[in-house]
């Protein structure tokens, strides 16, 4: 079969790779029909994130058809559409029955600090992703979820990641009605995450990101106010003065390891690796919101450490909340919002690449080009 | 066996307020044993353990292999035997995650030679993606390149005049 295989740090390239198989009486086998690129990927493609190992297919958003089931498979059958949430999760440990089934404790022997996720180094468990034909789903009773009928795939394939994540960043947020909420990072998740702090009562949402074109995106689809932090002298003093001098209610990173906008950051997160990747957009965070305000990350750094003003946050009283989304506790009322037309994730792709041109499809992305905003990955097999 | 009975500390959990919990909603608190007594935090059943039949890393911060993991890439030769020096540290050291990063760029050159072992000259402008570059951002592209010459150029025009300064 097909499948992306990382070579090294921005190398990849498509090969053939043997196919996957059962391996436990709880897997299922999916053919693939659509996936994702997503922004934490680059953390893997840029080679920042530790056990990334070459041969590895990443891939942790896609949607398929289950071609074959494990012994002990009761929840799905074959030829079933699914869509796969990122997290492998086993629905029985003690975080698990708690709902945080991204932190699920038997999928990953690797780390503690992280469940497994599909494509994600072997820091989050080894597991080949889904920018293949075929990809192993293990815990299949828990994890695939049935599409319903006349959705599209579109649709289906964002709810795997992006519209969870945007949406369990905005609930972190802990928004009231009339709240301002801030958010650093107008990539999908971010603006996926403008989209959902109105409905949990937002009064006020702003963005900023320093890419023009998606700023332009972030105002039509939230719909919410963006702005260009390269046409400020300092973004949290511009948060401010737009806040009457308070600062937001709430401030969301939906940036991580690869952010822009300090040099400092860029150099020791990005360049030189000294930290686990750049901490500016948590660092406006912390610095942006009111005191006693809430941080929200969903941005993604990797397992070392950051610099970022922990002293502001004791002084300030903010209560920061993160975590790996746990995308099949959302998953039933973001379907419900998807088929009531609330909201329209489909709308965030603007490139449909063929599996085949993966390398282009990654640089294309990393690199912002082509008003890219969400790239879906065809396979061969799905084009029929 | 945990003790529950807390009867003898005066004033135990009168101002308990389970409302005042700041990983609401995002985390559904189960009964605790003083409830009910099972599951507790590090007690459930189990599923199924995926057979161990290639090498797995464990971290040092917990006791078992998980019942699933992945089988993406074992680890193999150099890169290898440095993964498994860091999974000697636990998580929380620089010795595991730096050691991790040192095995990935040993593993990106085992790539190559593994690839010429298998008569295979590995594309890089293709893996790059520098197909989509030159469509998309040629300016950047034709910099980049005109960068690494001059880069390159200064360095050999360096080394050769210290070589010459050496000779004579």
């Amino acid at each position: 079969m097909l499948a992306m295989n990382y070579r090294g740090p921005r190398r990849v390239r498509i090969d053939h790779k043997p196919y996957p198989e059962i391996k436990h009486p709880e897997d299922a086998i999916v053919r693939v029909t659509r996936s994702c690129i997503c922004g934490s990927d680059l953390h893997l493609y840029n080679g920042n994130v530790p056990d990334t190992r070459v041969g590895m297919t990443f891939g942790h958003e896609f949607i398929g058809v289950v071609e074959v089931i494990g012994s002990e498979v009761e929840k799905v059958k074959v030829g079933d559409n699914v869509l796969v949430p990122f997290n492998v999760a086993c629905g029985k440990c003690v975080f698990c029955q708690q709902g945080l089934f991204g932190n699920c404790h038997e999928s990953n022997t690797q780390a503690s600090a992280v469940g497994g996720i599909f494509g994600y180094s072997h820091t989050a468990g080894g597991y080949d992703g889904g920018q293949a034909e075929y990809v192993r789903v293990p815990y299949a009773n828990v994890g695939p979820t049935v599409i319903p009928e006349g959705m599209d795939p579109d649709d289906a394939v964002l709810l795997t990641d992006v519209v969870p994540t945007g949406y369990q960043a905005a609930e972190m947020g802990g928004i009231q009605p009339g709240d301002t909420v801030v958010v650093f990072g107008a990539g999908p998740v971010g603006i996926m995450a403008a989209r959902c702090a109105w409905l949990f009562g937002a009064g006020r949402v702003i963005v900023l990101d320093e890419v023009e074109y998606r700023l332009e995106f972030a105002r039509n689809y939230a719909p919410c106010e963006a702005y260009n932090f390269k046409e400020m002298d300092d973004p949290v003093v511009f948060i401010k003065k737009i806040t009457d001098w308070m600062g937001a209610d709430v401030c969301i990173d939906a940036v991580g390891a690869e952010a822009s906008g300090s040099a400092l950051q860029t150099i020791t997160g990005r360049k030189l690796l000294l930290q686990a990747g750049s901490a500016t957009a948590l660092h406006w965070a912390i610095n942006s919101v009111k005191k006693g305000g809430i941080v929200s990350v969903v941005g993604v750094y990797g397992p070392t450490d950051n610099l970022v003003p922990i002293g502001n946050v004791v002084n300030k009283g903010i209560t920061i909340r993160a975590n790996q989304t746990s995308v099949k506790r959302l998953l039933p009322r973001l379907i419900e919002h998807v088929q009531n037309g609330v909201l329209n994730p489909k709308a965030l792709i603007t490139h449909r690449v063929p599996l085949e041109d993966i390398a282009d499809a990654y640089y294309m992305f990393s690199n912002k080009l082509d008003n890219c905003i969400k790239t879906v990955l065809i396979p061969p097999s799905a084009k029929g | 066996m945990e003790n529950n009975d807390y009867s003898h500390i005066p004033g135990w959990g009168i101002d308990a307020d389970p409302k005042n919990d700041p990983t609401y909603p995002y985390r559904h608190r189960i009964e605790r044993a003083t409830k009910a007594p099972e599951p507790s935090d590090s007690n459930w059943e189990r599923p199924t353990q995926q057979p161990v039949d290639i090498e797995v890393l464990k971290s040092i911060e917990r006791p078992t292999v998980s019942a699933v993991f992945g089988t993406s890439a074992p680890p193999t030769g150099l890169s290898g035997q440095i993964r498994r020096f860091a999974f000697k540290s636990s998580e929380s050291e620089y010795g595991h995650w730096l050691p991790l990063l040192l095995a990935d760029r040993v593993n990106m050159v085992e790539g190559i030679l593994d690839d010429l072992k298998h008569g295979h000259i590995p594309n890089i402008f293709a893996e790059k993606g520098l197909k989509a570059a030159w469509k998309y951002n040629r300016k950047g592209l034709l910099q980049s390149i005109l960068i690494g010459v001059l880069v390159t150029s200064a360095a050999v025009a360096l080394l050769s005049s210290k070589k010459s300064e050496s000779d004579t």
